[in-house]
């Protein structure tokens, strides 16, 4: 799906538009951030407590900039494990981003070197977001904010994580629900912008089965399994409607988006 | 402790790793546009994506502090009643949701 607003001119009220925007996406990355901050703030309790310097929490949020990633890499460069171990471990956690691309607004951000790192920083909570607001309400900008200000969170909470290590004990259990919580609204957002049952369902067979097969997989493993499940979907829907209308013949609720994008795809 | 110099080879083979899997489907789909399947995936994937994220980071929520499976379906249902109640107001609902799982957890 590749829509296309009109390319704005250039207008007096450009900077604050840009602004505005700048706002929205700070303030859309507050939810996330109570989520990844102490995340963040784990992880460089963790560096330190491994007996790593301190300044990897950091390199980690820069480098790597994957939450769940980081925190197992952690323990493996503790392990001093051999990097074609840390290589596999690396594709299969990561694999998930693959399947992000399909539905990332990355062409609303329109600077290469914008582009470049709005692909870098394409993590879990800012896809959600991000593919969560409403066609109109997105633009390059704010997503750019929500993005940076994300990785500031890893990074500042890393950073926090090391300087808590040497003078807490433990800090307050149970924090990290944040990101279920985020994660269980967006679902019901993009339910709301999209009444996509027949996904939510594949969705939630899929990941019942990965819970049931691997557990400590689950996520990739119940990713590959929904990307199964709408490559059939996609078949069945294809044979059904053969072509009139298979395309929006479920998304009536705010078709002129997806109805007149349709075709109209272009680089 | 692991040499310095192990420590930057790590960061920057994850780092080429972590981008290519980012950037490379980008490249691909970008040849394949106009594609139907594509832009139906497009389209499908958001809520299924999204919903199995909730439910694989209540797992991963639930296995960092052990025996609290109830008190997180119990914050997880608050959480979408504020949601729905309170006009969607996204860090409302999460902050509220937050607020009572980590409550429950540590004083129960």
């Amino acid at each position: 799906m590749t829509p296309h607003l009109p390319t704005p001119t250039l207008q007096p009220e450009e900077h604050t538009t840009r602004r505005r925007q700048l706002a929205a996406g700070v303030r859309d990355s507050f939810s996330a951030g109570l989520g990844i901050l102490p995340l963040g703030i784990a992880l460089g309790l963790l560096v330190v407590q491994a007996g790593l310097p301190w300044w990897l929490a950091p390199a980690l949020a820069v480098a790597v900039f994957a939450g769940s990633l980081e925190l197992l890499l952690v323990g493996m460069i503790a392990a001093a494990t051999p990097p074609a171990a840390i290589a596999l471990t690396t594709l299969a956690v990561n694999f998930r981003h693959v399947f992000y691309a399909f539905s990332f607004p990355l062409h609303l951000v329109r600077n290469r070197f914008a582009k470049a790192y709005s692909v870098y920083a394409m993590i879990d909570e800012a896809y959600a977001v991000a593919a969560a607001l409403p066609e109109a309400e997105r633009s390059g900008p704010r997503l750019l904010a929500l993005q940076v200000s994300c990785q500031l969170y890893w990074a500042g909470g890393g950073l926090v994580g090391v300087a808590l290590a040497t003078a807490l004990p433990a800090p307050v259990e149970g924090l990290e629900f944040a990101l279920c919580a985020l994660f269980t609204v967006l679902t019901l957002d993009a339910l709301h912008a999209r009444r996509e049952i027949p996904s939510l369902l594949l969705a939630g067979v899929s990941v019942t089965a990965a819970l049931l097969l691997t557990p400590g997989a689950a996520l990739l493993t119940a990713l590959l399994l929904f990307a199964v499940l709408l490559l059939l979907r996609h078949a069945l829907a294809g044979h059904a409607a053969d072509g009139e209308d298979g395309e929006d013949g479920e998304d009536g609720e705010d078709g002129q988006d997806t109805g007149t994008t349709g075709g109209a795809a272009h680089a | 402790m692991p040499s310095t110099s192990y420590l930057l080879g790590v960061l920057a083979l994850v780092f080429s790793l972590t981008l290519a899997l980012r950037a490379v489907p980008f490249a691909v789909l970008r040849t394949l546009r106009g594609s139907v399947i594509v832009q139906r995936l497009a389209v499908w994937m958001p809520v299924g994506i999204m919903a199995i994220l909730a439910v694989t980071s209540l797992r991963s929520t639930v296995v960092a502090v052990p025996g609290t499976l109830h008190w997180a379906l119990l914050a997880v249902a608050v959480t979408v009643g504020v949601h729905l109640a309170a006009g969607r107001r996204t860090i409302l609902s999460v902050g509220i949701g937050t607020a009572v799982y980590v409550v429950l957890v540590n004083a129960w």
